[in-house]
Formats: C-alpha cells, sequence, structure tokens
C-alpha cells in the first residue's frame, strides 16, 4: 500500500461530507449559488461593467436610475452600477485575504495549544479570550488609525480581529481527536507532530473551520465597509462599498439610492454567506442548530 | 459564593492588566514618531522633542509601562492633544449618551427577541420557525449602519416622524423622539441575535427529562413552555448575551455616526480624524475597562442562576 493512500482517502472522505452537508440543507446550496454568482460578477467587472467606474461625467450628476445607468449616477456622474461591481473586487479580495490568514494562522495556533497543552494552552486560552472580549471593530479601527488605511493594514486589522474565533474552534476539536486511537497509532509509528497535526488531524476538524470560514467572510466584508464607511477605507477615488456608502450618506437629502445600491450589495453578499454557513453548520452539528 | 467572587475578579484584573499591555503595546508598534505624526511633516526639531517630552516618550520604555498602567487604574487616562481636557472628563460628558442607548437596544432586543425565540422553538420547523429564522439571519447580515440609513430615510426624510439627527435633550417626548430610531435599529439587529440563542437554547431543555415528567404530569404546555423550559433556557442566553455588548458596542458606533448622536463613537471617530492619539489611547482603557466588567458582571450573574457553576 502506497503512503499517500491514507492522505487520499481522508481528503476523499472530506468531499463527500460536504457534498452530503449541502444537500441535508438545501439553503446552503442558495447562499452559494448567490455568493457565486456575486464573485463571478467581480471578476468579470472589467467585461461586464457598462462604464468606466472612474470616469466622471458632470452632465450627468446624481441622476435617478435610467436605461443608461441602470443604477443611476453619483454626484461626480459616475455610473454606479460599475462601481458596484468594481466594488465587489475590493470588498471579496480583502475580505477573502484576510480571513484565509485569520483562518491558517488561527488554526495553527488553536491546534498547536490544543495539541501541546499545559502552560502554553493555558496562556493562548488566556490570550484568546482577551482578543475576543475586545470590540472587534473598535480594535480593528484603531489599528487601521494608527497603521494608515491601506490594502495590507485593512487585511491585517481584519485578520487580527478573526483570528481568535479560529484559534478556538480548532483548539477544541483537536482536543477531542487527540486522544483518539489512530492519532495514538501515528505516535506509535513515530509520526512527527506537524505530520499528525497536518495530515490526520487537520481533515478532522477541517469542516468546521470551513464552515467557520464561510461566517467570518461575511463579518470580514461587513467590517471593511465599516471601516470605509467611517472614513478608513482605501483611498478614493477607488470604489468600494462602505466608501461608496459613505458618498451615497452625504447626499441622502436628494439621492438615496446612492447609499442604499452599496447597502443591499452588502446585505446580500452577507446573507448569502449567512446562509451558505448556516446551513452547513446545521449539518455537520446538529447540535447547534440555528445557534447564533 | 464569596470564594467565587474574588476568584473571578482576580481573573478580571489580570484581563484588565493583559488587555491594558496590549494596547500600550499596539500604541507603540505604530510606525514613525507620534510626536512627528501629531505635529506634521513641517515641524522643527525641537518642536518634536519638546513634544517627545510631553508625551512622557523620552523616557525609558518600562517607566512608561508602568506610569501608563498607574495612571489607567487611578482614572488618570492623559490629556486630549486636541482640546487639552483630560480624557476621563470628555469621556464622561457623552458616556450617559451611549449608555443609555445600549441599554435601551438590550432591552428592546431581550423584549423582541426571547419570545420570538420561544415561538419559533415552540413552532420547530413549521411556518412561524422559518419566519423567525430567516428574519434573524437577516437580521443578523444587515450591516448596523446600512439599516440606521434605511431607518433614518424611511421615517426621518420620507415619513418626517422622527428628527434627523438625534441630539436634541430635554423633555421626555424630545428625548423619546430622539432615541427611537437609534434604539430601534440597534434593538432589532440585537433582538435577531438574542432569537437565535433563545430558540436553540430552548430546544435543548425541551429534550431534558424534566419537561417530560411536568408534561406526565399534566402540567398545560403553554405552562411547561414559559414556567419550567424558558428559566432554565435564560441561564445560556444571559452569558452569550454578555458576550455580545462587546459587538453591541461596537455597532453603537456606526448608528451614533448614521443618527449624529453624540456619544463614544461620535468622540473615537473624532479623535480618529484629528489625530488625537491620547484621546484614542484613552478610548481603548475605556473600551477595555467596559467590556472586563460587563464580563465579571455576566460570570456573576451566571453563578447566581446556576449554583453548578461556582463548584467548577
Amino acid at each position: 500500500m502506497s503512503l499517500a493512500a491514507p492522505r487520499r482517502a481522508a481528503w476523499h472522505y472530506l468531499l463527500a461530507a460536504t457534498l452530503k452537508a449541502f444537500n441535508a440543507n438545501k439553503t446552503s446550496w442558495v447562499g452559494l449559488g448567490v455568493f457565486l454568482a456575486v464573485a463571478i460578477a467581480a471578476v468579470l467587472a472589467p467585461f461586464i461593467a457598462p462604464y468606466d467606474p472612474l470616469e466622471q461625467d458632470v452632465l450627468y450628476k446624481l441622476r435617478s436610475p435610467t436605461l443608461q445607468h441602470l443604477l443611476g449616477t453619483d454626484s461626480f456622474g459616475r455610473d454606479i452600477l460599475s462601481r458596484l461591481l468594481y466594488g465587489a473586487r475590493i470588498s471579496l479580495l480583502i475580505g477573502f485575504i484576510s480571513t484565509l490568514v485569520a483562518m491558517a494562522a488561527g488554526s495553527a495556533i488553536g491546534m498547536a495549544a490544543g495539541w501541546y497543552g499545559g502552560r502554553f494552552d493555558g496562556f493562548i486560552v488566556q490570550l484568546i479570550d482577551v482578543l475576543l472580549a475586545f470590540p472587534s471593530l473598535i480594535l480593528g479601527l484603531i489599528i487601521v488609525a494608527m497603521l494608515g488605511p491601506s490594502l495590507t493594514n485593512i487585511i491585517a486589522a481584519i485578520a487580527l480581529t478573526s483570528l481568535p474565533a479560529f484559534a478556538r474552534i480548532a483548539r477544541a476539536p483537536t482536543i477531542a481527536v487527540k486522544q483518539r486511537e489512530f492519532v495514538e497509532a501515528c505516535r506509535a509509528l513515530g509520526y512527527s507532530d506537524a505530520r499528525i497535526l497536518g495530515r490526520h488531524i487537520l481533515p478532522n476538524i477541517f469542516p468546521e473551520i470551513l464552515v467557520m470560514a464561510s461566517l467570518w467572510l461575511a463579518n470580514a466584508i461587513r467590517t471593511e465597509a465599516s471601516l470605509a464607511f467611517i472614513g478608513l477605507g482605501i483611498k478614493l477615488p477607488a470604489a468600494t462599498w462602505g466608501g461608496m456608502i459613505r458618498e451615497g450618506f452625504e447626499n441622502i437629502l436628494d439621492s438615496a439610492w446612492l447609499a442604499l445600491a452599496p447597502g443591499f450589495a452588502i446585505l446580500i453578499v452577507v446573507f448569502a454567506l449567512n446562509l451558505l454557513g448556516d446551513g452547513l453548520r446545521d449539518a455537520i452539528d446538529p447540535k447547534l442548530r440555528g445557534e447564533g | 459564593m464569596t470564594a467565587y467572587i474574588v476568584r473571578r475578579s482576580g481573573l478580571a484584573l489580570i484581563t484588565l492588566l493583559a488587555v491594558l499591555t496590549l494596547v500600550f503595546v499596539l500604541v507603540r508598534i505604530v510606525p514613525g514618531d507620534p510626536a512627528q505624526v501629531i505635529l506634521g511633516d513641517q515641524a522643527s526639531r525641537e518642536a518634536i522633542l519638546a513634544m517627545r517630552v510631553r508625551l512622557g516618550l523620552d523616557r525609558p520604555l518600562l517607566v512608561q509601562y508602568f506610569e501608563f498602567l498607574g495612571g489607567a487604574l487611578r482614572g488618570d487616562w492623559g490629556v486630549s492633544m486636541v482640546s487639552g481636557r483630560p480624557v476621563i472628563e470628555e469621556v464622561m460628558a457623552v458616556l450617559p449618551w451611549t449608555l443609555e442607548l445600549t441599554l435601551l437596544s438590550l432591552l428592546i432586543g431581550t423584549g423582541v427577541g426571547v419570545p420570538l425565540g420561544v415561538v419559533a422553538a415552540v413552532h420547530r420547523n413549521r411556518l412561524p420557525d422559518y419566519g423567525a429564522r430567516i428574519a434573524s439571519l437577516l437580521g443578523l447580515s444587515f450591516p448596523p449602519f446600512v439599516s440606521a440609513i434605511l431607518l433614518l430615510l424611511l421615517f426621518a426624510i420620507v415619513f418626517p416622524l422622527f428628527p434627523v439627527i438625534s441630539a436634541t435633550q430635554g423633555s421626555l417626548s424630545a428625548w423619546l423622539q430622539a432615541i427611537t430610531l437609534p434604539a430601534i435599529n440597534l434593538g432589532l439587529i440585537t433582538a435577531a441575535y438574542i432569537t437565535r440563542v433563545t430558540r436553540s437554547a430552548m430546544l435543548e431543555v425541551f429534550s431534558e427529562d424534566y419537561v417530560r415528567t411536568a408534561r406526565a404530569k399534566g402540567v398545560p404546555w403553554r405552562a411547561v413552555v414559559w414556567r419550567h423550559a424558558l428559566r432554565n433556557a435564560l441561564i445560556p442566553v444571559i452569558t452569550i448575551v454578555g458576550l455580545y455588548l462587546s459587538i453591541l458596542i461596537g455597532n453603537s458606533v456606526l448608528t451614533e455616526i448614521v443618527f449624529n448622536r453624540p456619544g463614544l463613537g461620535k468622540l473615537i471617530v473624532g479623535a480618529l480624524n484629528q489625530r488625537d492619539y491620547t484621546m484614542l489611547q484613552g478610548m481603548m482603557v475605556i473600551y477595555t475597562f467596559m467590556v472586563v466588567l460587563v464580563n465579571l458582571s455576566t460570570d456573576l450573574a451566571y453563578a447566581a442562576v446556576d449554583p453548578r457553576v461556582k463548584l467548577q
């Protein structure tokens, strides 16, 4: 038997379990479908956007939706639909990268804490509690304010605020799985800690981490928009959803759709991701059904 | 109980010190010299040196650390770089605004969320349950500033029932008019969260033996739900609501901005825009105090309603 066989089996099992989870709760498919549609629209923005998102047309300022401009124009005469499509690229990019960073670093820290236990574990648990206790928006806001609102800093701030949640979700199942016989067997075979954690424990706890990731991706997108709304977003004139709402809010009395269009865009994406994560969580752990 | 309170308070103190250390480190890992940032690029070398002395940045790091800790614990959180007033004075001036908004939203959230969660659990997998679940998921998905803008647009601009700027004080009716929209905004988002927690806690309790026993004894279902099950289901709800308070504090910042309402949120955004570093540091300290205090009271409340906690 080749050594690669158990690894393939573990990931094959994972794929089957994911499909089963999706099918157990059909709303997950709806959430995934809506989210993928937005993601594809964002990727294809340069091809499907009707106008250049930065192109100003002073004769067409603050116009209501028409056939030429399906979602109207802003105070510089820029096409809102095009700005929404381009804005999706930045919002999703920040959401994806910050969640990936938080997922990788947080899971690694949580798994290490669960695996090694003892004082190291105690210290990490305390640290997680402290970070979780702090209002994440305020923490993100202060980090970005101090480091400056660049793409990297915004991603770092959002990743740091969601990292403790991943550490916590990875730690508990690691403790449970490390008592199982197959881990005992791996140790007896002389496998290194890294190998046991990466190849044998990770596939077992991965579904829970993935569900968490979909819920935190929603949160990351919302946090980025909140930071941009406060004025700590990527520098203008680049289109971001939160920045568009901020601009629209300044013109709320005469052109409400300026703020509403990006507002609903965020709502749709976040709702789709919550639907996806919620459905998957129901399927993976019936005990948690419907819990916040 | 006394031993538990002492132990838990000790733990809260450790958490407080840990977060204060985090704040200290965070403020000092900022690239560049804070004195330079405050004074701008054009400042002379002498002015920067004077500012460094004023900020205490010329002293050894360890001395700065202990002075910061001592000051934070004594309530001396520095002086605003912009207004020149002590940070604690500025904070105390607007704190009541944030507190009344947070508490009222919590009240609305509980008043709507708990009954809705109970109804959803009782009618599990039927129409009221689906309705409650979709509504609560939608509530959780709303960025608080988007829902605030929507409320403002509908009830202050299209139908001018409430003021656009909710900073009025004075008579009770003026106060009510000013706080209604912000409190409903935060309250409904809180309700979404509490509905989900209550629903799952109720479902768990429904499977307990004593619920079956109560039913077998002939206790009416309504009494079983509201008197027996809900009392026990509320225990986890209290803890989770306590944890949620830190999210609520974050959401209140955004709500205060949209409704142009004084409070910690507007204070922190003002400090951000004016690069008032001492103010920001002071604000982080006050948030830390609030969060640690809320967590401590949640744990003590939990111990008061569930005697098993103290034995652990």
